[in-house]
């Protein structure tokens, strides 16, 4: 028992099975609970993503490890995402408990559910074999559906959810179509024997160009990168918020993972190829992203062409395909997601009942109300834009240093001046709070953990900018 | 023993035809999941020839996570099809367009 044990490498994957394990205790503890006692599915999901959190630093790996015969991988990378995903989870369902308790949803399905999108990420963070990463896909995928329909009395919600659904299945669909035919090309599924093979292939192989343009395809969804972000903008506005939240937030996480173990690790010898392919979706993501954004009224509308830009920033840093390059963009998703994740918090802080504080115009005059939280969101925005010293400045100076270093000095120039033309419509946010008059004298009802937690969250963005070298070492030390 | 090209060009086809039918379709989200189903076979197709020519199992094995992941796939479309169709009392294509911008 013991060696067995050992050989299929169970200690690696520690944190995952116990959060299926969690899983399941959650889902059937629910099922006898009250609406009073709702809270117990609540505290018990916190509590897992402790658990899965001390899992993951107990028995985490320094060197890369391989369990179950290679298809699951533990390496360094890959807990500090882990932990970095708990953290988010744990941050996105402390700020959704007040919002999802005033509007009849406090529900279990969203905690399990979100539970289960988060053992999806854990999956495709630690995948070693494609059929990993497609399962970890699908796991996420398939929670995030059911998570965007679970307001059953919208119609909004419900037309996001299926077009997200009907999007999402094509672009799996292109995903695994590129995967069949890398495996008839590499004979193989397994990630680090199709890098070996390949390599032998070579890179003029047309069959691989096909294949490549499908999988880039099937990726660049997941980001919600341009050709291929129809969804974003209809998903975050018809979304119920804490799940535009969640969605904006962790999810990034395992697009930025689900690039680098496919294209930089199972297709590094087709790095010129995929170069080019990412630069186009780079660039156009910028420049529609910032630019339709400045049309936008309603503010969970104009975040998401802001994810827009930012997935396109994203990948830049993936795109010069060298070491420095993979830190960069892991360094922007964590900026990127702090700073979301702060974002959305400051709509849920506002919202009441009967009242979404989904349209910029209800931020007007926030100044007055409250000062700090007005200084907060005065924070998100200019870090998002990229204002110094604000941790999204940092971020985006290290993609744009990891772009020049390979020798694209003009893509470098483009993306300087679409985080210009980007800064717009985070400044007008900021115009709208400080000069413009209250249209109502309501103060804010949020309580006291969101208050706590967001302020946290804002000056986490204001530190880690201050400090920008705790984050970058990190994720140096994480990718070597 | 059927050549490997024909299986290739077979599969191919499907998948061109299930992308296109979700693209052409205006009217019934049912043929949508309908398309998405055949897009799955298609690629299961591939990986079946594929496993064959290499003498490999490893492409059955996924044939059948996919075959598990599309049922659950389309458990999850119709649900949200239900919903859907209780929301708008239809379920036409060119309906869904209540967001915009």
């Amino acid at each position: 028992m013991e060696s067995m044990i050992t050989n299929l490498g169970m200690h690696a994957v520690a944190a995952e099975i116990f959060l299926t394990c969690a899983i399941c205790v959650i889902l059937l503890v629910d099922v006898f609970l009250n609406d009073r006692l709702r809270w117990v599915t609540y505290a018990l999901s916190l509590a897992s993503l402790a658990g899965c959190a001390w899992m993951t630093l107990r028995y985490g790996v320094d060197e890369r490890f391989l369990a179950f015969d290679g298809m699951f991988v533990g390496d360094a990378m890959g807990d500090l995402l882990k932990l970095f995903s708990y953290g988010t989870v744990a941050v996105t369902f402390i700020y959704s408990r007040e919002y999802l308790q005033r509007r009849g949803l406090f529900k279990g399905e969203y905690f399990i559910l979100g539970l289960v999108a988060l053992l999806g990420i854990m999956v495709m963070v630690s995948a070693g074999n494609l059929l990993t990463v497609y399962l970890g896909v699908e796991l996420l995928s398939l929670s995030l559906y059911a998570m965007i329909a679970f307001d059953r009395d919208s119609s909004i919600a419900a037309e996001s959810a299926m077009k997200y659904f009907v999007l999402g299945a094509i672009s799996s669909g292109m995903l695994l179509y590129g995967f069949s035919i890398v495996y008839g090309i590499a004979g193989t599924l397994q990630i680090d024997e199709l890098a070996l093979a390949l390599r032998e292939v070579g890179v003029s192989h047309l069959g691989l160009v096909f294949a490549l343009v499908f999988i880039i395809s099937g990726i660049a969804f997941k980001f919600g990168a341009v050709p291929f972000h129809m969804w974003v903008p209809d998903v975050y506005h018809g979304a119920p918020t804490p799940v535009t939240l969640f969605i904006g937030a962790a999810p990034k996480i395992s697009s930025f993972v689900l690039a680098i173990r496919v294209l930089a690790e199972g297709l590094d010898s087709l790095v010129a190829n995929w170069q080019d392919m990412l630069i186009v979706i780079s660039v156009l993501s910028m420049a529609l992203g910032n630019i339709v954004a400045i049309a936008q009224t309603n503010l969970k509308r104009m975040l998401a062409y802001s994810t827009i830009s930012h997935v396109g920033f994203i990948l830049l840093g993936i795109l010069a395909g060298t070491t420095d390059g993979y830190q960069a963009a892991m360094y922007y998703t964590f900026a990127y997601v702090i700073m979301s994740v702060g974002s959305f918090g400051m709509i849920l802080l506002l919202a009441r009942e009967g009242f979404e504080a989904d349209r910029i115009e209800d931020f007007r005059g926030l100044n007055r109300k409250s000062p700090w939280f007005a200084a907060m969101m005065l924070m998100f925005m200019f870090s998002t834009a990229g204002v110094p010293p604000f941790i999204g400045f940092w971020a985006k100076l290290e993609v744009i240093a990891a772009v020049l270093n390979v020798g694209l000095a003009w893509l470098a120039a483009a993306a300087v001046v679409f985080s210009v033309i980007g800064a717009f419509y985070y400044l007008r946010v900021v115009k709208v709070m400080y000069f413009d008059e209250p249209t109502d004298a309501v103060a804010i009802e949020a309580g006291g953990t969101l208050r706590t937690v967001l302020s946290v969250n804002g000056l986490a963005v204001l530190a880690l900018g201050i400090a920008p070298s705790i984050l970058i070492e990190l994720c140096a030390r994480a990718l070597p | 023993m059927i050549r490997l090209e024909f299986v290739l060009m077979l599969a191919g086809l499907l998948f061109a035809l299930s992308v296109a039918g979700i693209f052409l379709n205006r009217k019934n989200v049912i043929l949508l999941l309908m398309c998405i189903e055949l897009m799955l076979l298609a690629v299961n197709f591939n990986f079946i020839a594929f496993a064959r020519q290499l003498g490999d199992l490893d492409g059955q094995i996924f044939v059948f996570f996919i075959m598990t992941v599309a049922a659950a796939e389309a458990a999850i479309g119709l649900a949200i099809l239900v919903v859907l169709f209780r929301e708008k009392k239809s379920i036409n294509v060119e309906e869904l367009d209540e967001m915009k911008g």
